[in-house]
């Protein structure tokens, strides 16, 4: 019985002792953050943001109970149910849309993190039904299943607007339209440079390059690596050695980059799709002796990589990436201007794609063409990856 | 190289018989397929002043399976059953390491705190972990499984708790090291951390009774309490060493990518782990264990990933090969397959003895 009180007393210390551990981490975080730089200042108005929808989510829902809420174009209140917090580039997304749907702009925005469950958003959506919000955004964390709930919005006859990932429902009128990115053109694109940046450079010989793809079956990675494939298959002197999966993270993408160098070494392009993977394949070529850049000519390993971080774009300023091309989160502006469209009675096409850039240090090549379209090139300087938000 | 010596002093049949034979054997294999179509890979080369090949990729990169799969040796045998959370509580350490050291930043460049100072609150933090998981299962008498899942599923979210959602990078030389090359060292660091690990872990499970011990509490945990040893307490310390493990490994891991991706640091590698020990010829039911075999077990799964890699198998059919190259693995190592075996060796050899004896009679 006394060993019980002991352990009992014992395991409260310990919870206690993990919750103090946490809580002080927290404080500290708060107390940098107002002493330093933009870059945390940004994540605290974030979470300064976050309390805020929460307090005006609580007090929309004492207030839907009476039933006289006004909707008009500018009130309109708005349920967005999230994935969740798993990265800069979710975290970017979310403080966009809330920014966007503030109060100070005379909307009201229910917001929801899933924390990465499907069930949790099915649950918000019915909430966000229930409270008779007037539009629907949801960032679907799986493709699947959505048949039922988004039939509730539908009999309800709330829009409901798929932003980033998309649903795949047995019937298309079950949302009124989706936003996304287009991973395919953001792989084109970076192939399109890449042609004509060897252009530019007089680059006629064979070019060697390796994929390190991203988790297979994500969207991102279907799109990015297709784009390569159906490059490498257009221009006889490329030549794609391999492709494999660094899943998304920088230690896979150092894993796979030190067997590639292992296999092959005549390596001149390292295509990773995405900026942690590159962060892993520079550690990895630079661990081998080698160095990474665009000179390729005389020996130097090339490396491009997509979604644009701030971390990213650093790396791409001091040159080890040469390209990063944009995967953009930034979806509050445009989905204003969709609702704003929606409100005026318009029909929109079904699948938008948002606008996203290229960023490279090197300014041998300005813009490229895909399919008839011009896509500029943005010169890297510090003020530009001091005036992005993620 | 125990096959050698092995070679020498006992018969062909002793040594298969070695509890270590298979794993050795599986191992061996796994590595020799790679011959076919990579001739070169047990060649190591000085690269850049450090050791370069794939054989080195195999030791460096198993590194914190190593370190992982000697606690779960140790947990296994005293509670028949698995800790589940340790790719979670990795992730925690890691994330403790890098908030103490960026001081809250989300990236920095230069220490907030000592060194020393987050790499001991990260083992504390671990450590804490695996004294919830040994209360649990061994005060509570809560199923291993169930036990340990309570951390595999809130680990993530405490980690991404510490940094604020973020992936918190240390981007200084010093915080690398563990990861990459002691300086001036042309051996890749962590496969020190594994060997020191293995080595403490070693000396004190043969110079203490704490080894013996484990295995009396697994075989029959009442039997041991008759006989005057603390089940409970022994439970409860192999789930604290297996913590304090998945602190060191987590800080191993973290090094290498000089952050902490509260997401994907020791993903999975749980189960990995499990494979190692059971790869290793242990039973997940507990008892008796050997640590060598859990070891030999982690490197062959490491040794799996690369030769895969080297082989050059499209990512989407990679586990396809891997879960099939398993399976063989764990039926070439059950009881079913070897009683087979042995009973077609026994066959074999009874028929032409018979044959000499009837050519005898006459």
């Amino acid at each position: 019985m006394k060993k019980k009180i002991i352990s009992m007393v014992l395991t409260t210390a310990m919870a206690a002792a993990m919750l103090a551990g946490c809580g002080s981490s927290t404080a500290s975080t708060a107390t940098t953050s107002t002493a330093a730089s933009a870059a945390t200042t940004s994540t605290a108005s974030s979470t300064a943001s976050k309390a805020a929808s929460t307090a005006t989510s609580t007090a929309t829902s004492t207030a839907s109970k009476d039933s006289s809420v006004v909707t008009t174009a500018s009130g309109l209140k708005i349920g967005f149910a999230q994935v969740g917090a798993e990265s800069d580039w979710r975290t970017a997304c979310t403080a966009s849309v809330k920014d966007t749907f503030s109060e100070a702009n005379g909307f009201t925005l229910l917001f929801d993190d899933a924390q990465q469950k499907q069930e949790n958003q099915i649950t918000a959506i019915r909430n966000f039904i229930q409270q008779e919000v007037d539009y629907i955004v949801l960032d679907p964390v799986t493709e699947t299943g959505w048949d039922t709930v988004l039939q509730e919005a539908k009999d309800a006859d709330i829009p409901v607007i798929v932003v980033d990932r998309q649903v795949d429902v047995s019937d298309d009128s079950l949302y009124t339209c989706a936003i996304g990115s287009d991973f395919k053109l953001e792989g084109d694109k970076a192939c399109a440079w890449l042609d004509a940046f060897l252009t530019a450079k007089g680059i006629t010989d064979t070019v060697n390059i390796v994929d390190i793809q991203g988790t297979i079956g994500a969207s991102a990675q279907i799109g990015r690596t297709q784009g390569l494939e159906d490059a490498v298959k257009a221009h006889s002197n490329w030549n794609l050695l391999a492709e494999t999966t660094g899943e998304f993270t920088q230690a896979k993408g150092q894993e796979v980059m030190e067997s590639f160098l292992k296999q092959y070494d005549n390596i001149n392009v390292v295509y990773a799709e995405n900026d942690n993977e590159a962060f892993g394949a520079i550690d990895a070529i630079k661990a081998a002796g080698k160095t990474v850049g665009s000179d390729i000519k005389n020996g130097q390993i090339m490396v491009m990589t997509f979604d644009s971080t701030k971390a990213g774009l650093t790396d791409a300023l001091d040159g080890s990436i040469t390209l990063d091309t944009e995967c953009n989160p930034l979806y509050g502006p445009k989905l204003q201007e969709m609702i704003g469209q929606l409100q005026a009675g318009k029909t929109l096409d079904k699948m938008t794609y948002i606008d996203e850039s290229m960023f490279s240090a090197d300014t041998s090549v300005t813009k490229v063409t895909v399919s008839g379209t011009d896509y500029p090139i943005t010169a890297l300087t510090q003020s530009v990856i001091d005036s992005r938000s993620y | 190289m125990s096959e050698s010596t092995a070679k020498s002093g006992f018969s062909f049949k002793k040594l298969t018989h070695m509890k270590l034979f298979l794993p050795i054997v599986c191992l061996i294999a796994v590595l020799l397929s790679n011959l076919i179509k990579t001739p070169d890979f047990f060649k190591i080369a000085i690269n850049n002043g450090v050791l370069y090949g794939y054989i080195i990729d195999v030791i460096n990169r198993a590194s914190e399976l190593v370190i992982l799969a000697v606690g779960m040796t140790l947990v296994t045998a005293a509670s028949g059953g698995q800790d589940i959370s340790v790719g979670a509580v990795m992730a925690v350490a890691a994330a403790v390491a890098c908030q103490i050291l960026s001081g809250g930043e989300v990236s920095t460049t230069v220490f907030a705190n000592p060194y020393a100072l987050a790499v001991i609150a990260a083992l504390i933090v671990a450590t804490l972990c695996g004294c919830l998981n040994g209360f649990l299962v061994a005060n509570l008498n809560i199923q291993p499984m169930v036990a340990t899942l309570i951390l595999f599923t809130a680990g993530r979210g405490i980690a991404q708790l510490v940094t604020n959602g973020q992936i918190t990078y240390v981007r200084v030389d010093a915080y690398q090291i563990l990861g990459s090359y002691f300086p001036g060292n042309p051996i890749p660091a962590p496969i020190f951390a594994a060997l020191a690990v293995v080595i403490i872990a070693y000396v004190i499970l043969k110079k203490t009774t704490l080894g013996l011990y484990i295995e009396c509490v697994g075989i029959n945990s009442r039997a041991a309490r008759l006989v005057g040893l603390n089940s409970t307490k022994i439970k409860f310390i192999t789930y604290v060493i297996c913590g304090f493990l998945a602190g060191v490994a987590g800080l191993v891991a973290s090094s290498r990518i000089y952050s902490a991706d509260a997401n994907n640091v020791g993903l999975n590698l749980e189960m990995d782990a499990i494979l190692a020990v059971a790869l290793g010829g242990n039973l997940l039911g507990g008892g008796k264990f050997t640590l060598a075999g859990s070891i030999i077990g982690a490197y062959t799964i490491q040794a799996l990933t690369t030769t895969l890699y080297a082989w050059n198998v499209s990512s989407d059919q990679l586990p396809v090969y891997k879960a099939v190259v398993v399976v063989i693995i764990v039926i070439f190592q059950s009881p079913v397959f070897q009683k087979w075996a042995k009973g077609l060796g026994k066959r074999r050899t009874a028929v032409p003895s018979a044959a000499a004896k009837g050519g005898a009679v006459k």
